[in-house]
C-alpha cells in the first residue's frame, strides 16, 4: 500500500533571539529554537498517526508544517507522491490545499464569531470554487446543510452564530468546514482536549464514522495516551521536537521500549486500576533553548550512560518498529 | 458514625441573582468529608464543582451567594461567618490550591516573602523560624537547592514547580482541610503524576483532609477515598471510589464512565451520552438527567430524585429509589 502522506527530515527553527540592539548592547547571542528537528514517518491512506508528547515536544508544529501554515527550514513533505515544496506555485498549492484540511485544538477561537455557520462552513466551497451553481442561490445552502447534517449538527443551524453552540457542538462546526472540501487527509491538532469526557466521546465517534465512509486519514495530534490508544493505528512518541519511537498502536502500548514511552504510559492515571502505584517520572521536560546533548532524554532517564550524553542516536528500524534509543540498540534494556 | 465529620455541607443552595431572573448554580448539595479523609469532586464543566469548592472556602464570586443550607468545619458552622473571622480560617484551618500554579502566586514577591507571610499570619512563630519552616516545606515539596530557591520569583519556576510552591502554600498553617481545585489540570501528564503522588503523602503525613475536584476520573480513581459526581449542580452520586467506578448506580455515571476511553478496552466505539448538561436557566423539571437519560420512566420527568442508598454507594435517581 502506498503512503498518502510522507514526511522526510522535517525540521523547523524559530529565532528567538532578542532584538538586535540589545544583542549588540548586552552582548546576548542569537537564539534559536529547534521546535521540530528531523521528523521522518509516513501515513497509509486511510489510516490514522498519532503524534503524543508533552507540551512544547513539536507535535502542534508539525502539524502546522503539514498543511503549509509554517514554512519547513529543512526537509520536506511529500502528499500522494507529490512534493508539497514544488506545489508553492500558486496553482499547485490550491489543488494540494483542497486535499488537506486542518481541525484546532480550541473550537471557541476557531471560528470567527462575527460570522453565520452558514459562512463559516461555505467559505472553503467558496474560497474553491465548488459552491454548486446548478442550484441557485440555494446550492451553498443545501451543501453546508449536508455537511452539518453529516456531523450530526441539524440544517436549521445554518443561520445560527458560533456563541448559540456548546464547545462540543463548535468543534463539529470545524469538523463540517474541514470536510466541506471533500478532503483525503486531515490534520487534527487537539480536537478534543478542550472539551468534556462525554462530549469528547461524540466527537471521537463521529471522526471514526467518517473515517470508515469517506476513507479519510488522520494525523492525530494529542497528549492523552488513552485516547490515542482509542483512535490510532500507528502511534509516534515526541520528545523535543524529535520523535523517539514510532510503532504499530498495539505493538507500543503493550511493548513500549523507548524509556520515555515507557514513562508516559506510567504516568496515565488509570481508571480501572485503583490503588495501582504509579512510579513518578522524575524531572521536567528541558529548556528547548538548550536542549541536552546527545539524546535529549538522558537526563530523565534510568538507562543513560556516557554514550547516551554524547552522541544523538538516530531513528532506526527495530524489530519492526522505528526507535532512536542507544540503550534498546545494544540491547541494554 | 464514632468519629464527628470534619467538614459538613448540608443542603447548600447558591444562587446567582441575573438581569434575567436568578440562576440556581448548587442545589440542595449535602456530603461530608472525615478527617484524613480524601474526597473526589468531579463533574464536567459547569456542573458546579468549584463552586462548591469556592463556596466552601468563602470565595464566591459576587453576585454569587449562599442562598441556603450550611457548611460546619469541625463542628462550627462557617458559611455565615464575618468576612474577617473567615480571613483567619482560609489559610489556618483550610488551605486552597488551584488550577493554575501562575495566578495563584503573586509575581511581585519572592516566593520566600508569600511562604513566610502565610505561616506568620497564622502561627505564633518569629520570622526567623517562620524562614527555616518555608525553608523545610520547600525540601518537603520536593523543591531541590531550597535554600537559594526560596529568594527567588514565581516566573523563576517551571509550571510542575510553582505547583509545588503552591502546594507548600496551601500547607504552610497546618490546616486541617485542603480544598484543590484542579491542581494538575494545567500540568503535563508526567509532572502530572509526580504532584498528585505529592500531594497525596502530604496530606497523610499532615494529617489534612482533601476536596479534590478535578473532572479527571483517572486521577480520581487513584487518589480518593470517596468520590462525589456532580451533574447540573446537584449530586448524583456519591460513594467510595471503586465502587462508583465499577458498579455505577446513576446512569450518568455509568454513562460517564463508559464514555471515558481506557487503557485497556478494545471497543470500536465509546458509549456516548447525547446531548449536553443543560444550561442553568433551563434545568428540566424532574431529575436534571432526564432529558439524556436511556432509560427515563414518566416519574423522573416530573419529580427530583433524592439520594438513596444504592448498595455501598448513594444515587439520585428513580432506578435506585423506586421501591421506596
Amino acid at each position: 500500500m502506498s503512503a498518502l502522506v510522507e514526511v522526510r527530515d522535517l525540521a523547523k527553527v524559530f529565532d528567538v533571539s532578542a532584538p538586535w540592539l540589545n544583542r549588540v548592547v548586552e552582548g546576548k547571542p542569537r537564539q534559536f529554537v529547534y521546535a521540530v528537528d528531523g521528523v521522518s514517518f509516513s501515513i497509509e491512506r486511510g489510516k490514522t498517526l498519532a503524534l503524543v508528547g508533552e507540551s512544547g515536544c513539536g507535535k502542534s508544529t508539525v502539524a502546522r508544517l503539514l498543511v503549509g501554515l509554517y514554512q519547513p527550514t529543512r526537509g520536506d513533505v511529500r502528499f500522494d507522491g507529490q512534493p508539497t515544496d514544488a506545489a508553492q506555485n500558486a496553482a499547485g498549492l490550491r489543488t494540494l490545499r483542497k486535499r488537506m484540511q486542518m481541525i484546532f485544538q480550541d473550537p471557541y477561537a476557531s471560528l470567527n464569531p462575527r460570522w453565520k455557520v452558514l459562512d463559516i462552513v461555505g467559505e472553503p466551497l467558496r474560497e474553491h470554487g465548488l459552491v454548486d451553481k446548478a442550484q441557485g442561490t440555494d446550492g451553498l445552502r443545501r451543501q453546508v446543510s449536508e455537511l452539518l447534517m453529516s456531523v450530526g449538527l441539524a440544517a436549521a443551524d445554518c443561520d445560527k452564530f458560533p456563541h448559540q453552540f456548546s464547545g462540543g457542538q463548535r468543534q463539529r462546526i470545524s469538523i463540517a468546514r474541514a470536510l466541506a472540501t471533500q478532503p483525503e487527509f486531515l490534520v487534527c491538532d487537539e480536537p478534543t482536549s478542550a472539551l468534556d469526557v462525554s462530549v469528547q466521546a461524540q466527537v471521537l465517534n463521529i471522526m471514526k464514522d467518517l473515517q470508515r465512509s469517506r476513507g479519510l486519514t488522520y494525523l492525530f495530534i494529542s497528549h492523552n495516551l488513552a485516547v490515542v490508544r482509542h483512535v490510532a493505528d500507528d502511534v509516534g512518541v515526541m520528545y523535543l521536537g524529535r520523535l523517539v519511537e514510532v510503532a504499530p498502536k498495539l505493538e507500543l502500548f503493550s511493548h513500549p521500549r523507548h524509556p520515555y514511552t515507557r514513562m508516559l504510559l506510567d504516568a496515565i492515571p488509570d481508571i480501572h486500576m485503583s490503588g495501582r502505584a504509579r512510579t513518578p517520572v522524575q524531572g521536567e521536560v528541558p529548556n528547548p533553548l538548550n536542549p541536552p546533548s546527545g539524546c535529549a532524554f538522558h537526563p530523565r532517564c534510568p538507562h543513560a550512560n556516557a554514550r547516551c550524553s554524547s552522541e544523538r542516536p538516530a531513528l532506526i528500524n527495530f524489530q519492526g518498529i522505528h526507535i532512536a534509543c542507544h540503550a534498546v540498540e545494544e540491547g541494554r534494556i | 458514625m464514632a468519629l464527628q465529620p470534619l467538614l459538613e455541607v448540608k443542603h447548600l443552595r447558591v444562587e446567582f441573582p441575573t438581569r434575567h431572573g436568578t440562576l440556581l448554580a448548587l442545589d440542595d448539595i449535602s456530603f461530608d468529608i472525615a478527617p484524613g479523609e480524601i474526597l473526589g469532586v468531579v463533574g464536567e464543566s459547569g456542573a458546579g464543582k468549584s463552586l462548591t469548592g469556592a463556596a466552601i472556602i468563602g470565595l464566591l464570586e459576587p453576585p454569587g451567594r449562599i442562598a441556603g443550607g450550611e457548611i460546619r468545619l469541625a463542628g462550627q458552622r462557617i458559611d455565615n461567618l464575618p468576612y474577617e473571622d473567615m480571613r483567619k480560617i482560609r489559610g489556618r484551618q483550610i488551605g486552597a490550591i488551584f488550577q493554575d500554579p501562575l495566578t495563584s502566586l503573586n509575581p511581585l514577591y519572592t516566593i520566600g516573602r508569600q511562604l513566610t507571610e502565610t505561616i506568620l499570619t497564622h502561627l505564633p512563630v518569629s520570622a526567623e523560624e517562620a524562614r527555616q519552616r518555608a525553608i523545610r516545606l520547600l525540601q518537603e515539596t520536593g523543591i531541590p537547592a531550597a535554600e537559594q530557591r526560596i529568594d527567588q520569583y514565581p516566573h523563576q519556576f517551571s509550571g510542575g514547580m510553582r505547583q509545588r510552591v503552591v502546594i507548600a502554600l496551601a500547607l504552610a498553617a497546618e490546616p486541617k482541610l485542603i480544598v484543590a481545585d484542579e491542581p494538575t489540570t494545567a500540568l503535563d501528564v508526567s509532572i502530572q503524576a509526580q504532584i498528585i503522588s505529592l500531594l497525596k503523602r502530604l496530606c497523610k503525613d499532615h494529617g489534612a483532609a482533601v476536596m479534590l475536584v478535578t473532572h479527571d476520573m483517572g486521577v480520581i480513581a487513584e487518589t480518593c477515598d470517596r468520590v462525589a459526581v456532580l451533574y447540573a449542580g446537584r449530586v448524583a452520586e456519591i460513594g467510595p471510589v471503586g465502587e462508583v467506578i465499577h458498579r455505577p448506580a446513576h446512569p450518568y455515571t455509568a454513562g460517564l464512565m463508559g464514555s471515558i476511553p481506557a487503557m485497556d478496552d478494545t471497543r470500536e466505539r465509546l458509549l456516548q451520552i447525547d446531548g449536553a448538561m443543560p444550561r442553568l436557566n433551563a434545568i428540566p423539571l424532574g431529575c436534571a438527567f432526564n432529558p439524556r437519560c436511556e432509560q427515563v420512566m414518566d416519574r423522573c420527568r416530573v419529580e427530583r430524585p433524592e439520594l438513596f442508598d444504592a448498595g455501598a454507594t448513594r444515587a439520585a435517581c428513580w432506578l435506585v429509589g423506586a421501591g421506596t
